[in-house]
């Protein structure tokens, strides 16, 4: 486990600098001078815009930039946006904002999600089954910002405060993963199903144990295995912030961040933001993989 | 989105109106209670927090709230009004201006407000090697070109040399409270000026780190800083020992940053926060928001206008008969009411009404939508330009009414007309500066100061630095080159008007259509009054 630990960590490097890179040099190799659509409608001062560019290193050759900006990464700094803020100071602020609500949206998909998924999987065509089926496609097929934008403005809902404090949270929360949530309820439905009639369920009922003991040791482990692949993705792709739901809400987290940045084009925010992204995902994945070993004793890492 | 960008602005006003407003209280009025706070919605600035670095919303509104420069534009009519100075004397027809300051005003960390503060602060601003945004404004002090250079190869990896002196020779320091400015020429016009955001003063700590000083600014404004959360919100509470006559009612302001329009509107609506300056595109059509917000809401022009500008050097587009006809075959009125909803005024002329010297109709027929005769006239053109193209930005919310103009123009004329987009404003404009536009290309303006002169020589002079079209009539110049040398303010006024007189007969560019904001607040805020440039007036607002 650990060797095969290593190994991934390893190949993270590669896809690390090949992704930053890609994201990098779209960003800042956009055609058009960066300064120039800065003083609105009039033209920039040439003295403005040489003093721009010679801050941010702007010309020098590309690749040189991008070592640059690489050896800056390695050493934490992630430099200053145009207006002379700290990248670092505004990361270290919105990201546990967004982690916050990552963590609502991924209790509630695995607390309601996996909650009406085993009661509908065990009682497979009733009334309540229905139920829930009807109202996962619902959720399936709504997007987030038709969610939002109803449950925020038919409600009268304010926004969060900038604070974004545990309680304000849940609904935006809720909304936020109700797509997720749906999809976790099919998955553990069908994956109940469909081991319910496994030979090791059979056994299990056969040498008398409670059916409670069958349901939540038995069936429920290993009907799991797909549902924390999702979770774990969902958790890595929330954390990126969610650019629509903190948009209605105004939280003031990576998404709204990376939304505000990019029609800015404060072009230092984007970059550093994805190369953040890139690792979270890289760890989140290495770690779903690492948890199918001790969900499924059958699966080994050597 | 609204149809122009939201960086530009020209700001300054809202000091400027502070003053005014407060002169004019009429006595017996109940005092407002003294420690109100409200919220307001925000963009986060795009530059330091630096006066003279500062030329967009976000950020001027700040610098308003923090800064008192020597004038202040009055909220209700943009009128020029002493703020720090007490006087601003010329002795010899506009060249040497002598200023002398209020004495007693305190910078936010205590110190005095003196003479050197304002000629330490334009030294700096003019001296190219510090990069300043609103620099140029300097331009017309005596000793300019000593502290600016040009870069040998623009962009390149050479850095341009240095100037030849770090301090311009026109700013003079008499005493403690007296300078005296010198100018390159007669200005009638400078005490107009020196209201805009660049002309506001520094204190000496600015000089010792102004990096720090750019996110955490000392001013002499109604306001001082009290917390920037970045990207999240900054507040500001009132500078008890602040001297101008424009004393905030209210305690405490609130910005607040939203990415959203449509989120900020909800919480308004709901009053989780108070104010919101531009309503979301949505809530305009039918009017909604006058609907959700009966009495506190308005619509009120701004000093923002829309143009058209020729690439005056290719052949077709060099005739002013097809610039005319151009101009002819556009329905504005048609446009203004489908594509915008009535938040667009047509234009008649080249200078947006809220500016002292305005007129109505200076365009006459040539901004009037006939297309049997603008037809007649394009064809009368000796050459004229085959397909016609308009070029516009594609990140902002321009291409409908492109679509439009364009719809228009080949109805009227017969010639194809298609919309050009450019995916970023910052690609657009290094295309229209670099004179590589092959077609007509879309300009807006805002003013810097309200008058006549800023909507001419800046755009329209032969090289003026927002002049896209290249357009050059030597007889225009000399009007303005005339008028600028005016001592007489209302004489110039006059001789700006008779410059843009002539512009009917050489269309230099195609007037569209002048903007209106509309604002929406919550139950909360009263007496709210929207200055000319558009921005809630600080000091006259107070809360229930």
């Amino acid at each position: 486990m650990g060797r095969y630990a290593l190994r991934r960590l390893l190949q993270a490097i590669p896809v690390f600098i090949g992704t930053t890179f890609l994201i990098w040099f779209l960003v800042w190799g956009l055609p058009g001078d960066p300064f120039a659509g800065r003083c609105g409608e009039k033209q920039c001062p040439a003295a403005y815009v040489n003093y721009m560019t010679e801050k941010f290193g702007l010309d020098d050759p590309l690749p040189v930039q991008y070592l640059n900006y690489l050896k800056n990464l390695a050493t934490g700094n992630f430099g200053q946006t145009f207006n002379g803020i700290e990248i670092g100071e505004l990361l270290a602020q919105a990201f546990p904002i967004s982690i916050k609500l990552a963590l609502v949206a991924v209790a509630a998909e695995a607390l309601i999600g996996i909650t009406a998924g085993v009661l509908t999987g065990l009682r497979r065509g009733s009334f309540l089954d229905n139920l829930v089926l009807v109202s996962t496609l619902v959720l399936i097929a709504l997007p987030i910002f038709v969610i939002g934008i109803v449950a925020r403005y038919a409600f009268g809902l304010a926004s969060v405060s900038p604070e974004a404090p545990w309680h304000e949270l849940i609904i935006p929360g809720l909304i936020l993963g109700s797509g997720s949530l749906a999809y976790i309820t099919r998955l553990t439905r069908v994956n109940i199903v469909e081991n319910r009639r496994a030979d090791y369920v059979r056994t299990a009922v056969a040498k008398g144990l409670s059916p409670g003991r069958v349901t939540g040791v038995h069936l429920l482990r290993n009907s799991m295995i797909p549902v924390v692949t999702w979770l774990g993705l969902d958790l890595g792709a929330l954390m990126g912030g969610a650019i629509v739901t903190e948009g209605i809400f105004n939280i003031r987290g990576i998404g709204g961040l990376l939304f505000g940045a990019i029609s800015r084009r404060e072009s230092g925010i984007v970059v550093s933001i994805v190369a953040i992204l890139v690792l979270v995902y890289l760890i989140v994945n290495l770690l779903v993989d690492l948890l199918y070993g001790v969900l499924d004793p059958r699966i080994r890492y050597e | 989105m609204r149809g122009i960008t939201p960086w530009k602005v020209a700001v300054g006003l809202t000091a400027v109106a502070l003053a005014a407003a407060g002169c004019t209280n009429e006595p017996g009025t109940t005092p407002p209670p003294a420690d109100g706070s409200f919220i307001m919605s925000w963009t986060e600035p795009q530059n330091p927090l630096v006066p003279s670095g500062t030329s967009e919303t976000g950020g001027g509104t700040i610098i308003d709230a923090l800064f008192t420069g020597l004038t202040n534009y009055a909220a209700a009519d943009a009128k020029t009004e002493m703020a720090n100075a007490e006087s601003i004397k010329s002795t010899d027809g506009g060249t040497t201006w002598t200023v002398k300051l209020k004495s007693g005003w305190k910078w936010h960390d205590g110190t005095q407000v003196t003479a050197k503060n304002y000629v330490d602060a334009w030294n700096h601003a003019a001296y190219t090697p510090n990069g300043m945004v609103n620099g140029t404004f300097f331009a017309d002090i005596k000793g300019y070109a000593d502290v600016t250079s040009v870069d040998p190869d623009d962009d390149g990896p050479k850095p341009a040399p240095k100037p030849a002196k770090d301090k311009m020779d026109g700013l003079k320091v008499i005493d403690e409270t007296t300078f005296e400015v010198t100018l390159g020429g007669p200005s009638n016009l400078w005490p107009i000026k020196v209201g805009y955001t660049a002309f506001m003063p520094l204190p000496d700590a600015f000089f010792k780190d102004p990096a720090a000083f750019g996110a955490n600014p000392i001013g002499n404004g109604p306001f001082k800083m009290n917390g920037w959360t970045k990207n999240t919100e900054l507040k500001v509470t009132r500078f008890d020992d602040y001297q101008g006559a424009d004393k905030p009612k209210v305690k405490d302001v609130t910005f607040r940053v939203y990415t959203d329009d449509a989120a900020a509107y909800e919480d308004v609506k709901n009053g989780t926060i108070d104010f919101q300056q531009q309503v979301p595109q949505a809530k305009i059509i039918g009017d909604l928001y006058k609907a959700d917000f009966p009495s506190a809401s308005s619509n009120k022009a701004i000093s923002v206008s829309s143009f058209i500008a020729f690439p005056s050097w290719l052949p077709g587009y060099n005739d002013p008969k097809v610039r005319q006809a151009l101009s002819m075959a556009i329905d504005r009125k048609l446009i203004v009411e489908k594509i915008f909803n009535n938040t667009r005024i047509p234009m008649n002329g080249w200078v947006n009404p809220n500016m002292e010297g305005y007129k109505d109709g200076s365009c006459g027929e040539f901004c009037t939508f006939d297309a049997a005769k603008a037809k007649t006239l394009f064809d009368s053109a000796t050459t004229k330009p085959t397909e016609i193209s308009l070029a516009y930005n594609g990140d902002a919310s321009h291409k409908p009414w492109v679509d439009a103009v364009c719809n228009s123009i080949q109805t009227a004329l017969g010639v194809p007309c298609v919309g050009k987009p450019f995916p970023t404003f910052g690609e657009f404009r290094t295309l229209v500066t670099t004179q590589k536009m092959t077609g007509m290309s879309r300009a807006a303006w805002q003013a810097d100061y309200p008058h006549i002169e800023n909507w001419l020589n800046p755009l329209l002079k032969t090289g003026a630095s927002s002049n896209d079209g290249k357009f050059s009539d030597a007889a225009f110049d000399a009007k303005l080159k005339e008028a600028d040398g005016t001592a007489d303010l209302p004489a110039a006024t006059k001789l700006y008007q008779d410059a843009e007189a002539m512009l009917p007969a050489l269309m230099p560019t195609i007037p569209l259509w002048h903007t209106s904001q509309q604002t929406v607040w919550s139950a909360k805020l009263a007496t709210v009054t929207i200055n000319t440039f558009g921005e809630l007036d600080l000091a006259t607002v107070t809360v229930k």
